[in-house]
C-alpha cells in the first residue's frame, strides 16, 4: 500500500472542482481532518509546559513555541504561521521560538491535501481557520484557569501580550504562571475568532523569525547535518534515463587518499570518503561501463513530435458552459498552440539526504516539502516499520516542488544499507540537473472567435503530464488531472460558451513533477499570450480588450487598472521597447502584472520595469507577500529568458548553472508591488510571482516586435532585429 | 597538519593540498555557513574573503592559501562593513531561503570595504557571480545601498 492510498484510505472520494472561486488546486476531497483544537498524543516532550493542541507549547517562563506544521523554504511561512497563531493566542511575539513539525500526516496534515505537505501556495489558505482555531482554543484555557484562580467570569477577563487580565480588579497573571493550570482545562468545541479589525499582528510587516540566522551562518538546511563519525557521500546515476550500470573499474579511485567505499547499485555509483572531496574526486576516477538500456536514443525532438501528436486528439473535458461547436463556428476563428519546456529546479541548496541506518532502526536528515513521506518512503527503502525511522526536517535551500519528492531520501537509504554509521550524501550540481524530477512538457491550444470585439467561443486544450496520478493518486480523477487544468477553467473573462478539454500525455521515461508556479503556469502562459493575440486581432489595446470582459470580475479588474496605472501603460514608449500585460486566477489571488521590455537588434531582451498589483485578500504579512511576488517574478523571468532541458541520446544536455542559465542581479529591473487592501479570505501567493513574468515578458516582446512568440524559452533568433 | 587562520583563530587540519577550502570549511572544520551551490565557480554561494577580498572557495585550493587571512560568513560579522552588510539585510528583510545568502553577505560586504557608496554599476560588477534563485535581487541591491549610506535607500 503506498503512501497516499493509506492516507487517504476511509475517507470520501468526492473530488469536485471548486468553482466559482479562483481555486488554485483546491481539492475538494472530504478529508477528515482531525479538529485543530483537539488534544493530541504529543510528539515530543511536553512536561512541564502547557501543550493544549500539536502547534502550542508554553513553559513557566512564558517562552512560547509554536511548532510549524509547514516547512520553510523561503516564502517567510514560518513568521506567517507563527503570525496567525499568536494573534488568536494573544502572546508575546516577540517571545516566540518556532520548531520544525516532525512527521506525522496525522498532527500536522495539510488541510487540502490531507498529507503533511508544504506546496501549491496554501499554507496560509489552508491552516488561516484551523490555526485561528488552534489559537482562540489555547487562550480559552489560558482564561478559563485564570478566572478559575480569581473565583470570576471568564468573560470579565482579556488577554493581551502572554498575559491574561481581570478588567475590573486589574489583576493579571502571566500565560508561564497559568501553564500547570491550564493543562488541566479541556478545550472548548466553538471558541469566538477576532473581528479582524481588533488584528494586532495579522497585517503588519513583521520582522521575519528565520533571517536572523541566515545572516551568520547559524542556519541548519540539511545539508549542514553534521553528526559524529558521519562519512560524505557522492553518486552518479546512469546518465541515460531508466539505464543500469554494467561495469565498474574502481582500481584508480580506491587508491586516492580520503576514500572508504565505493557503493555499486543497479543504477547508480556513490563513493563514500572522508570528506567531499575525496568522494567526488573518487568519483571522477571511476572508469563506469552503463547499460543505457531501453531509452539509449531518446531526444527531446521524439518527446514533442509525440505531445504534438497527443494533443491533436480529443480530451477529457474539464469545463464546458454554452455551444461550443456553434460558437466556433460563427465568425472568424482564431487559433494558436503554446509550448513550454521541461525544467529542472535548480534550488540553491543541492539535493541531499543523511541518514543512519542501523538493524532495527533509521534516521535521516533532510529538508523536505513532504518529511512524512520521506519518512514512509525511506522506511519502505530501509525494509523497516516506519515508526522504526525517524525523519528530521529542517530549513530548505530553496524547495520549488523538487522537494515534494523523496526520491532523494530513498537513493541515499540505499547507499547507507552498505555503510556502517552515518552518511550524508551529497549530489553534485551535475546530478541535481540532470535527475531531478521535471516540469513536464506542456502543449496548449486554444481555438476562439470573436464578434464585436468581444470573445464568443473559446475552445482550450491542455496536453501534458498528469503529475497528481502519480504524486496523489487520489485526487487523479476521470482522466482529469486538476493541477494541469486549474487556471484554464477558471480563466476571469467573460465567454458565453467556454470549452476546456485535457490530454494526458506521458513523455516517456523522463520523470515530471510539480515546479514553482505549478500547472497554472502552462494554463497563464497561454490564456494570457492568446489574450495579446485576440486583441490585436480585434484592433484594440490589449488591456482594453480584457477590461471588457472583466465587468463581472470587480477584483481583476481593480488590479488590472492599478498595474497599467502604475506602470504607466499607454505612455509613449522608445522603439523596440514594449509593455505586456499578464492577468492571472490562480491559487485564489486576483494579480496583474506589467513587464516592460526591450528587445535589441541581435534579439537579446533588456527588462526594464517590472509592476503587480495583487489583490490576495486578507494579507498576514505584506512585506512577505511583495517579497514573493519580487522572487516569483525572477523565478518566471529566468525560466522564459533561459530555461530549458534538453534530452539527446536518453541523457540530460544542461549540467551546471553555465548551461542552465539564472537571471542576475545585473539583469534585474526595477519591480514595484503594489499590494490592494481586502477583507477576502487569504489567498496564495509563494507561486504566482512565477506564473505573472512569462506571459507578461512575451507580450511585452510581441508590443516592441510584433512577433507573437508561441515556445519558451524565447527565441533570440526570431526577434532579432532586421538584418542590414 | 595544514594550518590556516579563519576568522582569526588558527585552525590545524589534515587536508590535501588540492582540496579545494569550501571542503576544509565544511567537512572537515564543521563551518558549515559556506555553502556548495555548483562547484564551478558559477553561483557565487561559496564565497568567503582572503584578505578581505571576495574569492569562491569551491575552486580554491587550501594549499594556495599560505597565511592569508580566510574570513567566512560565521566571521564577517567582526569587521566593520559586515556588520553594516548583515543590519542591511535584516532591515530591509533581504533573505528569502538564505541558501544563497552567505556568499552575497561575503560579497557585498567585500564590495563595501572596498568602495565606500558604491553606484549601480559597482553593484551590478561585484554581486553579478552571486545567483540567488529565490530572486532577492531588488532588496540586495537596495540594502548595500542603504549599508553604504546607512540611510533607507
Amino acid at each position: 500500500m503506498t503512501f497516499a492510498q493509506k492516507s487517504f484510505e476511509g475517507m470520501s472520494r468526492r473530488t469536485l472542482l471548486t468553482s466559482g472561486l479562483a481555486g488554485g488546486l483546491l481539492l475538494a476531497f472530504h478529508v477528515p481532518v482531525r479538529a485543530f483544537n483537539e488534544p493530541v498524543q504529543p510528539p515530543d516532550d511536553t512536561a512541564g509546559k502547557f501543550a493544549p493542541n500539536a502547534f502550542i507549547r508554553i513553559d513557566h517562563s512564558g517562552k512560547t513555541t509554536l511548532i510549524m506544521p509547514q516547512v520553510e523554504m523561503g516564502q517567510g511561512t514560518y513568521t506567517s504561521i507563527s503570525m496567525i497563531l499568536a494573534e488568536e493566542l494573544d502572546t508575546d511575539f516577540a517571545q516566540v521560538v518556532v520548531e520544525h513539525a516532525p512527521a506525522s500526516d496525522k498532527l500536522y496534515g495539510n488541510p487540502v491535501f490531507g498529507i503533511q505537505v508544504t506546496g501549491n501556495s496554501n499554507s496560509v489558505r489552508a491552516f488561516w481557520k484551523p490555526l485561528r482555531n488552534a489559537g482562540a482554543s489555547a487562550r480559552a484555557m489560558l482564561v478559563q484557569a485564570a478566572a478559575q484562580q480569581w473565583q470570576v467570569e471568564p468573560a470579565s477577563c482579556t488577554t493581551s501580550n502572554g498575559q491574561v487580565l481581570h478588567t475590573v480588579s486589574g489583576r493579571r497573571l502571566s500565560y508561564g504562571e497559568l501553564v500547570d493550570a491550564a493543562n488541566t482545562r479541556t478545550p472548548p468545541r466553538d471558541v469566538a475568532l477576532k473581528d479582524p479589525k481588533d488584528f494586532v499582528l495579522i497585517g503588519k510587516p513583521l520582522k521575519r523569525l528565520d533571517t536572523p540566522d541566515k545572516t551568520n551562518g547559524k542556519a541548519v538546511y540539511g545539508i549542514d547535518a553534521m553528526l559524529p563519525g558521519m562519512k560524505f557521500a557522492t553518486l552518479m546515476a546512469c546518465p541515460v534515463f531508466g539505464g543500469k550500470v554494467a561495469r565498474v573499474d574502481d582500481s584508480a579511485a580506491r587508491k586516492l587518499p580520503g576514500v572508504q567505499q565505493i557503493v555499486v547499485l543497479d543504477d547508480l555509483v556513490a563513493v563514500v570518503g572522508d570528506h567531499m572531496w575525496a568522494a567526488k574526486k573518487a568519483l571522477d576516477a571511476l572508469v563506469i561501463e552503463w547499460d543505457e538500456g531501453s531509452y539509449a536514443q531518446l531526444s527531446s525532438n521524439d518527446i514533442w513530435r509525440d505531445l504534438r501528436a497527443a494533443s491533436e486528439k480529443d480530451g477529457v473535458v474539464a469545463k464546458s458552459r454554452g455551444d461550443i461547436a456553434k460558437a466556433l463556428a460563427t465568425g472568424e476563428r482564431f487559433e494558436a498552440s503554446y509550448e513550454l519546456p521541461f525544467l529542472a529546479h535548480a534550488s540553491m541548496e543541492p539535493v541531499n539526504a543523511t541518514v543512519h541506518l542501523k538493524p532495527d532502526s533509521c534516521e535521516i536528515w533532510t529538508g523536505s516539502q513532504v518529511i512524512a513521506r520521506v519518512q514512509s518512503e525511506g522506511a519502505k527503502a530501509a525494509g523497516l516499520p516506519v515508526e522504526k525511522v525517524i525523519a528530521n526536517n529542517h530549513l530548505l535551500g530553496g524547495g520549488f516542488g523538487r522537494k515534494l519528492e523523496a526520491d532523494m531520501v530513498v537513493k541515499a537509504v540505499r547507499i547507507a544499507k552498505h555503510v556502517d554509521g552515518p552518511v550524508k550524501v551529497v549530489w553534485t550540481r551535475e546530478e541535481d540537473i540532470q535527475h531531478d524530477v521535471y516540469r513536464p512538457v506542456y502543449r496548449d491550444t486554444i481555438a476562439a472567435t470573436l464578434s464585436g470585439g468581444k470573445i464568443v467561443g473559446w475552445k482550450y486544450k491542455i496536453a501534458g503530464s498528469a503529475i497528481l496520478a502519480r504524486w496523489l493518486p487520489p485526487a487523479f480523477q476521470k482522466g482529469i488531472d486538476i493541477d494541469a487544468v486549474d487556471s484554464a477553467i477558471d480563466v476571469p473573462y467573460d465567454i458565453p460558451n467556454f470549452h476546456v478539454e485535457y490530454v494526458r500525455a506521458e513523455p516517456p521515461a523522463v520523470p515530471t513533477g510539480f515546479w514553482r508556479g505549478v500547472g497554472p503556469n502552462n494554463n497563464v502562459f497561454a490564456v494570457e499570450c492568446f489574450m495579446d493575440e485576440l486583441a490585436r486581432k480585434a484592433g484594440k489595446d490589449p488591456v482594453d480588450f480584457r477590461r471588457s470582459m472583466l465587468g463581472n470580475q470587480p477584483r481583476f479588474l481593480a488590479a488590472l487598472n492599478l498595474a497599467a496605472e502604475k506602470s504607466n501603460w499607454g505612455e509613449p514608449l522608445p522603439a523596440r521597447v514594449g509593455r505586456g500585460v499578464c492577468v492571472q486566477p490562480s491559487f485564489a489571488s486576483f494579480i496583474a502584472t506589467v513587464v516592460e521590455a526591450e528587445v535589441d537588434e541581435q534579439g537579446e531582451v533588456h527588462l526594464r520595469r517590472i509592476t503587480s498589483a495583487v489583490d490576495t485578500g486578507i494579507v498576514v504579512n505584506p512585506d512577505t507577500v511583495v517579497a514573493q511576488l519580487e522572487g516569483g517574478l525572477i523565478f518566471g523571468l529566468t525560466a522564459a529568458l533561459y530555461g530549458e532541458i534538453i534530452i539527446d541520446k536518453g541523457r540530460v544536455q544542461q549540467s551546471n548553472f553555465n548551461d542552465y542559465r539564472m537571471l542576475r542581479i545585473d539583469q534585474t529591473p526595477k519591480i514595484d508591488v503594489h499590494l490592494i487592501k481586502s477583507g477576502e479570505p487569504p489567498g496564495g501567493i509563494g507561486e504566482t510571482g512565477a506564473n505573472a513574468g512569462p506571459p507578461a515578458l512575451r507580450n511585452a516582446i510581441y508590443a516592441a516586435t510584433g512577433v507573437a512568440l508561441r515556445r519558451l524559452p524565447i527565441d533570440r533568433a526570431l526577434i532579432a532585429g532586421k538584418k542590414t | 597538519m595544514a594550518k590556516l587562520t579563519i576568522n582569526g583563530e588558527q585552525k590545524s587540519f589534515d587536508a590535501p593540498p588540492d582540496m579545494p577550502l569550501l571542503w576544509v570549511l565544511r567537512d572537515i572544520l564543521g563551518l558549515t555557513g559556506t555553502k556548495f551551490g555548483c562547484g564551478i565557480a558559477q553561483c557565487g554561494a561559496c564565497t568567503v574573503h582572503i584578505d578581505g577580498k571576495s574569492v569562491r572557495s569551491c575552486m580554491l585550493a587550501v594549499g594556495a592559501i599560505r597565511d592569508r587571512a580566510v574570513t567566512t560568513i560565521e566571521g564577517i560579522g567582526a569587521t566593520p562593513a559586515g556588520a553594516k552588510v548583515q543590519k542591511a539585510w535584516l532591515d530591509l528583510e533581504v533573505i528569502q531561503c538564505g541558501y544563497c545568502q552567505s556568499g552575497q553577505i561575503m560579497a557585498a560586504a567585500a564590495l563595501l570595504a572596498a568602495v565606500a557608496n558604491p553606484d549601480d554599476a559597482d553593484i551590478d560588477a561585484a554581486m553579478a557571480g552571486n545567483i540567488c534563485r529565490c530572486g532577492t535581487y531588488v532588496r540586495i541591491r537596495a540594502a548595500i545601498k542603504q549599508a553604504a549610506s546607512g540611510r533607507q535607500s
